[in-house]
């Protein structure tokens, strides 16, 4: 009782503050400022408005929020203007420019510039909604609900929107009537494996002697995702609330969120994050005076992609080299400094509090049968609009790529997605009605991973992507293993090879051979998975493999080595010099016709000159292999 | 000039010592001694080893193993203009290299070096979590995105410019105060 009713005390004070806020009538502007979001210049923007608001003496109040998870629209603006009639409009891609123009004729003219405008954030019948774009309808928000609508420095925003209210509820269930809500919801874990997170908790609450730890993990060493990070900018206490609750379902009193030290943001707001629940006693000894106690720390890790794995992660916190460890021992026996430990995804804990205010039956209907509730893709590479999209579980790759992101972009086919990381695989198109969930990814030769999801047109040349992995993966290879060890970097000289036009017959069965090897021969996920990526594009890309081995030739026109580049005589207009300013090795010179050639020793293959190249005449051509590009001498007619 | 820079060392040394002896003296406390000593110092000495060696008790050697072991440490010191080229997946698939070796080309030097002036130094390193504006660069701390080879020459330019700049205003700053 007397935790409920100090809670209440904190929770009036946070709605005192929230309807404070929304009652003004002041104009608000809700700017995103994560890191894409200050990537794409939001403090520019965010100054801009000060200072217009300044200038033009307007009253409107300015709320800083995180990530919407719509990078392509960075940066993103919502402004509230009740005055002027409008509903709150969703304006994308607000440059500083923009920002004074809108305050001046917006937020004092009271015209909200229709040709800006993205949507209306709700229905409403003066501007179209943006729920009518796939983009927002298709979504369905649990991991990511509040992201992009409160203010990560601000826990009072969190616990306005329910935030805590959670935690303070459950402390008057008992801590295996948590474990058991959260077995019963089905929830797997979100950090690339998928083992059920109920049945973790169950192990470390009954097994081990000795202090249990919690760990979140945040190193997200993936090369290609973000959203652990983006999570930890934009709601960190979703994440504390579901540690929180997983240290009282487990019985631990000491917990740490381990984040990558390169993500300064994230380091900076988590740490703030928990200093303001300190401060609320919402953590600490005798928690709101329930007797339960908790102490949460960070811990940078120092970026080694096979921290990520789960014993690699503890030896890094004891000071050592993260090479991983022989399990079993599991960690929730003997984790950290040999106590039962539980680590956990940031997005697995973040999914415990919406579980647990729901109900086990809600997250069931989310999602498929074996994979309950929702997944975050961070969708880059080839597509119209990239981001993060958080969507149900058994959502069709075709509906996500093509409904969701907007598909290809430039009139481009599509040819292939990377999903899964260093450790997942490249599907082709005929897969794009695969589900996505962990075990039909996993079938398909893909894996969840952490769910980067890399979209390639046809101009991608798989051998070169494969490349990359194996490049990736040898040098995080942390060297405990041979075939690990040596295998992956003898697997790069072979892609390094083909990809140079080298390649030689027998190359391809080595790489098989190789590729079986190095999963057997190998103690952790990191040797186990690394073989993924050339293993399904010799499945799916073969022809691509032989091409480059028995042509010389690059179909996606990637390997520099394999290609060229030419100015068509017949389309270059004489007079133009729009490529010769732009090449940074000099490698064009006008012909005696004042036409344009390029030469062949001195070019780079940077592409600027396709650029550069007006579009009406679009003289400059790449070709694979480098011998189809005519020779054009210095002084030719 | 000299006597400066043996003042400025000295100085560096005196800091570190005095922040490594406020940790306990715990093996655990390792990579978070290293990190501090990066933060405040922007790389690692081999003084800093000797001394994370000594406060731990442990051979020098294992501080040097772990601290190569992580991709944070480096040994060397930056520029004063950091370059950090993006290779992640998502900057690899739109050329990320080719914006690599395009800062390489104009400044004269090779990824993990830092020029002869110690103004600029070049790194490569795994997705910045901006891969939505891939190919990405991060210069001291801005991030930019959508790189292009001719942006490289321009983003050099302006850094040049606005270092010659501070530089006229510091020498009339001079005059002034002769006068
Ligand atoms: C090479 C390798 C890298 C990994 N990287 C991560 C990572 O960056 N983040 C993460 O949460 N899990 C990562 N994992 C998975 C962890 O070992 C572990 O399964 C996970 O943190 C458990 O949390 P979950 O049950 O919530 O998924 C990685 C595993 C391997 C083998
Ligand atoms: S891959 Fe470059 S920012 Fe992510």
């Amino acid at each position: 009782m007397k935790t409920e009713e100090l809670f209440n005390a904190i929770r009036q004070e946070a709605e005192r503050q929230r309807n404070e806020f929304v009652e003004s009538p002041a104009p608000k502007i809700h700017i995103g400022m994560a890191t894409c979001g200050i990537a794409s210049g939001a403090v520019e923007t965010r100054h801009a408005f000060e200072q217009a608001l300044a200038e033009r003496h307007i009253e409107a109040r300015i709320h800083t929020v995180g990530c919407i998870g719509h990078c392509y629209a960075e940066p993103v603006v919502i402004i509230d203007h009740p005055e002027s009639g409008f509903p709150p409009i969703f304006y994308h891609e607000v440059t500083a420019g923009k920002a004074k123009m809108l305050t001046k004729l917006f937020l004092e003219g009271g015209d909200p510039r229709f040709e800006h405008v993205y949507g209306a954030t709700v229905e409403n019948e003066m501007i179209p909604s943006v729920m009518e774009f796939p983009r927002f309808n298709e979504e369905k928000r649990v991991i990511m609900e509040k992201c992009g609508h409160i203010d990560p420095e601000d826990i009072y925003d969190y616990i306005a929107e329910d935030g805590y209210a959670t935690l303070v509820r459950a402390f008057q269930l008992t801590p295996e009537d948590v474990v058991k809500e959260v077995a019963d919801s089905g929830l797997r874990g979100r950090g690339g494996a998928g083992f059920p997170t109920g049945r973790k908790w169950d192990m470390a609450r009954r097994g081990g002697s000795g202090e249990k730890i919690v760990i979140c993990n945040a190193d997200e060493g993936d090369p290609g995702a973000y959203m652990d990070r983006t999570l930890l900018e934009s709601n960190p206490h979703q994440m504390i609330e579901g540690m929180i609750l997983c240290a009282y379902a487990v019985g631990a009193h000491r917990a740490l969120v381990y984040v990558r030290a390169e993500y300064p943001l994230a380091v900076k707001l988590v740490t703030k994050a928990i200093q303001q629940a300190e401060s609320l006693e919402l953590l600490g000894k005798d928690i709101l005076r329930s007797g339960f106690d908790l102490k949460i720390e960070v811990f940078q890790g120092s970026g080694a992609f096979v921290c990520g794995e789960e014993t690699a992660l503890i030896e890094s916190i004891e000071g050592k080299r993260g090479m991983p460890r022989f399990r079993p021992p599991y960690p929730v026996e003997k984790g950290l400094h040999g106590q039962p430990t539980v680590i956990n995804n940031v997005k697995t804990l973040a999914s415990v509090p919406p579980i647990l205010k729901n109900g086990a039956d809600w997250y069931r209907r989310i999602g498929t049968e074996k994979s309950p509730g929702t997944a975050i893709f961070s969708v880059v590479g080839d597509v119209v609009h990239p981001g993060l999209v958080e969507i149900p579980m058994g959502v069709s790759l075709r509906t996500l790529i093509f409904d969701i992101c907007g598909g290809v972009p430039n009139k481009k086919a599509f040819k292939s997605v990377q999903i899964g990381g260093p450790s997942g695989g490249c599907l082709p198109s005929a897969f794009l009605d695969t589900p996505i969930d962990f075990d039909s990814l996993t079938q398909a030769g893909a894996m969840m991973g952490s769910g980067g999801m890399v979209v390639m047109d046809e101009d991608t040349c798989m051998v070169d992507v494969s490349r990359y992995f194996i490049d990736f993966t040898q040098k995080e290879s942390c060297g405990k293993c041979t075939f690990c060890r040596i295998g992956t970097p003898h697997m790069l000289r072979i892609l390094d090879r083909i990809t140079q036009g080298e390649g030689r017959e027998g190359d391809l069965e080595q790489l098989e051979q190789l590729s079986r090897d190095i999963k057997e021969g190998s103690l952790c996920g990191l040797g186990k998975t690394a073989p993924n990526p050339v293993i399904t594009s010799l499945r799916y890309f073969r022809e691509e493999y032989e091409a480059h081995v028995n042509e010389k030739r690059c179909p996606g026109k990637m390997c520099r080595p394999l290609t060229a580049f030419y100015i068509d005589l017949e389309k270059c207009a004489r007079g133009c010099d729009a490529c010769v300013g732009c090449c940074p090795v000099d490698a064009i010179f006008t012909t005696s016709t004042r036409k344009k050639g390029i030469d062949q020793s001195l070019c780079v293959k940077c592409g600027e000159c396709v650029v550069a190249c007006p579009p009406q005449y679009d003289a400059v051509e790449k070709v694979s292999p480098p011998k189809l590009a005519p020779v054009v001498e210095r002084s030719a007619k | 000039m000299d006597d400066a820079i043996l003042a400025e060392e000295e100085a560096m040394l005196e800091d570190m010592r005095s922040r490594v002896s406020g940790f306990e003296k715990e093996r655990g406390n390792l990579i978070p001694i290293l990190q501090m000593i990066q933060g405040r110092h922007a790389y690692l000495p081999p003084e800093a080893m000797d001394l994370a060696a000594e406060h731990l008790n442990i051979p020098v050697c294992e501080v040097y193993g772990v601290a190569t072991f992580y991709n944070q440490f480096r040994f060397h010191p930056p520029g004063r203009h950091p370059i950090k080229v993006c290779l992640g997946t998502a900057c690899h698939v739109k050329a990320g290299d080719i914006i690599l070796e395009n800062f390489e080309r104009k400044l004269g030097i090779t990824d993990g070096e830092t020029t002869p002036d110690k103004e600029f130094s070049i790194e490569r390193v795994a997705c910045v979590g901006c891969c939505a504006l891939a190919p990405v660069a991060v210069i001291s701390e801005t991030v930019h995105g959508k790189m292009a080879p001719s942006k490289v020459e321009g983003l050099l330019l302006r850094i040049q410019i606005e270092k010659e700049k501070a530089e006229r205003e510091r020498e009339s700053g001079k005059r002034e105060g002769e006068k």
